[in-house]
């Protein structure tokens, strides 16, 4: 156990030092920098700025100082939105990107792991039948498409939701059911095959005829073994949520993560791009190794490699 | 009396215990006919009604976007004067005018753009970028997936060991981030690239969006596929056919092509196909985030990112992409399933 946790945090260390290096060479060959918008400043003033960036140095030198920098947790001033520091920036989009998203993955197991639990224990009948067709569908529509349809509907043609901001609970409701379908429907395909598995085994047998109730059986043998693959999928689930959030956040006008990230990289706001690109990786990288070495604890079956 | 049974009863199934008909007897007789696999798979893919409905909603979708535009009267990047921001069916002034004085105007059938450009070809060539790339990365990805897994696999030991933990780094990269990076990255020396020599003139034609794409996929998700092939190509080589093709002098490259990729072809086909799908769902996503397909090459994406600008006043034109983006997802899918279903049973889950 302990040889291989130690073997998967050097592999996640490795992996987010490579990220962090190819983030910096990509960044650094895109032609253009922080400076040269729409007005190109005077040469001096240029010169001026890139000195107090340290961007007229050379590149081998500025990642050296950025590393160093940034191991330690510091990762500058932003180059575009003056006198903000990229922490403050990531921690502030963070906080509302991790609401949307941690909401919509906590409704995304609530339902999704009852609706794949009735499916399978009404497997081919009309309700079964009717899940299928819905989580088939959840999973082919793009998280873009379910937010302007939502927003069409209850924005513009109903006017019962706001469309933008996230200034009351009402708010949340359109931009987390649109990230939580996708995650729902895969979720509940994963419960109906995991629990048809379950339903199968000989253990299942031996729990009924020794006289257990329905509601034990269920509860107690199917639900708690038939859920073990769920655990797995949430650190790909997380990942989608973060990935999805891009495009919610660009629609519904959400100042969170995603957005933050896509306008650096358009603005070339070289610091804040390192630093979600880090922040994001990190994140995904810590959430798939938590959830692997979880799923081996949680399921002695499981050998360790 | 056994229709109301609990889902968790073992009560027995009467019906289970009737004697077999003549046909059910038939099909038990193993006198028939040797069936290649190949036909054995097609055929219990063709009996799966919901893949062939996606089969033939595919190839409908494909006649849609790659030979309907030859014979549309509008092109894509076309800007009809006078005729912005028409309805559905709608003409406008002049083309009222034309109709009256007795020539033929073709309508509009899903109106037109802010900048007069029919929405209805814009769908077909959207629809013809989806399919290209969903098709084209994913056969990237089974080039080389394929045949790094299938090296890896067929070396084992220290050969493996190097290969797969470099597939194992790329897999635990955050894609997405690095897709768009790259995305932003690449589009400029390509594009030099394009204009500098006379040999990569086609990337203009095919678009430099579009390379970009290509290029993108086939760097990042090839890991899911090579790893796929690795363990088939584990199990594959210990086996007897193996041990005798060495022993008749084959080269390591005829038997892994000849002999163990030609076993998993199961697998191959049913992994490429599901790939489809998650290519075009990634490039939808980029072109809705205004880093896909360079204007003015529609996308499925970016006319649906278009739409939500005038979502208020034209909530008409967000429904053609959304609908059709949706539609080739769900049929990939289908065929996908149903392919894995006839062709490698095992895979499921």
């Amino acid at each position: 156990m302990g040889k291989y946790v130690i073997k998967r945090v050097l592999l996640a260390a490795v992996t987010l030092w490579l990220v962090a290096t190819i983030t910096f060479a990509l960044m650094n060959l895109v032609p253009g920098g922080p400076f040269l918008s729409e007005k190109t400043p005077s040469e001096a003033t240029l010169k001026a700025l890139n000195e107090k960036y340290g961007l007229d140095q050379p590149l081998i030198v500025q990642y050296k100082n950025y590393m160093q920098k940034a191991i330690q947790g510091d990762f500058g001033p932003s180059l575009k939105q003056r006198g903000r520091m990229v922490k403050q920036i990531i921690t502030t989009g963070f906080k509302v990107s991790a609401r949307v998203g941690g909401l919509s993955i906590l409704i995304a197991a609530l339902i999704g792991v009852p609706l794949g639990s009735v499916a399978a224990l009404n497997r081919g009948k009309w309700i079964d039948n009717v899940i299928i067709v819905f989580t088939t569908s959840g999973i082919a529509v793009p998280s873009f498409v379910v937010s302007t349809v939502l927003m069409l509907v209850f924005s513009i043609m109903l006017g019962w939701l706001p469309t933008y901001g996230l200034s009351s609970p009402l708010h949340y409701i359109m931009p987390v059911a649109a990230l939580a379908l996708y995650p729902t429907s895969y979720i509940a395909r994963l419960m109906r095959s995991s629990m048809l598995e379950v339903l199968g085994q000989d253990y299942m047998r031996t729990a009924k005829a020794k006289g257990l109730s329905q509601f034990a059986i269920l509860f107690k043998h199917a639900l708690r073994n038939a859920i073990l693959p769920i655990i797995t999928y949430l650190g790909p689930l997380i990942a989608y949520t973060l990935t999805g959030s891009f495009v919610v956040e660009k629609i519904f006008t959400i100042p969170g993560l995603g957005s933050d990230f896509i306008s650096s990289i358009i603005n070339r706001d070289y610091t804040l791009i390192m630093g979600t690109t880090i922040f994001l990786a990190f994140l995904l990288i810590t959430m798939n190794l938590v959830v692997d070495i979880a799923y081996k604890i949680v399921d002695p079956r499981i050998k360790l490699k | 009396m056994t229709d109301k049974k609990k889902p968790l009863s073992f009560q027995l199934d009467v019906s289970d215990f009737l004697p077999a008909e003549q046909e059910e007897k038939q099909s038990l007789v193993v006198m028939r006919k040797s069936v290649s696999f190949w036909k054995d798979g097609l055929r219990r893919f063709s009996r799966n009604t919901i893949a062939m409905i996606s089969l033939v909603a595919i190839i409908l979708i494909m006649i849609f976007a790659f030979v309907v535009p030859y014979f549309y009267p509008y092109s894509y990047e076309q800007q009809i004067r006078g005729s912005e921001n028409l309805a559905p069916m709608q003409y406008s002034q002049q083309e009222l005018e034309l109709k009256e004085n007795g020539e033929s105007v073709f309508p509009h059938i899903l109106g037109t753009d802010s900048l007069g450009r029919d929405t209805m070809i814009r769908l077909m060539m959207g629809s013809r970028v989806s399919l290209l790339v969903g098709i084209v990365a994913s056969i990237l990805v089974l080039l080389i997936g394929s045949t790094y897994g299938a090296i890896a696999g067929y070396f084992g030991g220290k050969v493996d060991l190097i290969m797969m933990r470099l597939v194992d780094i790329i897999y635990t990269v955050p894609d997405i981030l690095i897709i768009i990076l790259l995305m932003v990255t690449l589009k400029y020396p390509l594009q030099e690239l394009a204009y500098s020599s006379p040999a990569f003139e086609w990337i203009n034609t095919v678009g430099v969006g579009l390379i970009c794409i290509f290029i993108v996929f086939a760097l990042l998700y090839w890991v899911g596929m090579a790893r796929i092939v690795r363990s088939q190509i584990l199990s594959l080589k210990e086996q007897e056919f193996v041990t005798a093709a060495r022993a008749l002098g084959a080269s390591h490259g005829r038997i892994i092509r000849k002999h163990l990729l030609t076993n998993c072809m199961g697998t191959l086909i049913v992994t490429t196909t599901l790939q489809i799908p998650s290519s075009i769902f990634t490039e939808s996503f980029l072109s809705f985030i205004g880093i896909g397909v360079a204007a003015p090459m529609p996308s499925l994406g970016s006319m649906a990112s278009t739409a939500i600008d005038g979502i208020v006043s034209y909530p008409y034109r967000l429904l053609a992409p959304a609908i059709m983006i949706s539609l080739i997802i769900l049929s990939f899918n289908l065929i996908g399933d149903g392919l894995r279903d006839a062709f490698d049973p095992k895979l499921k889950n």
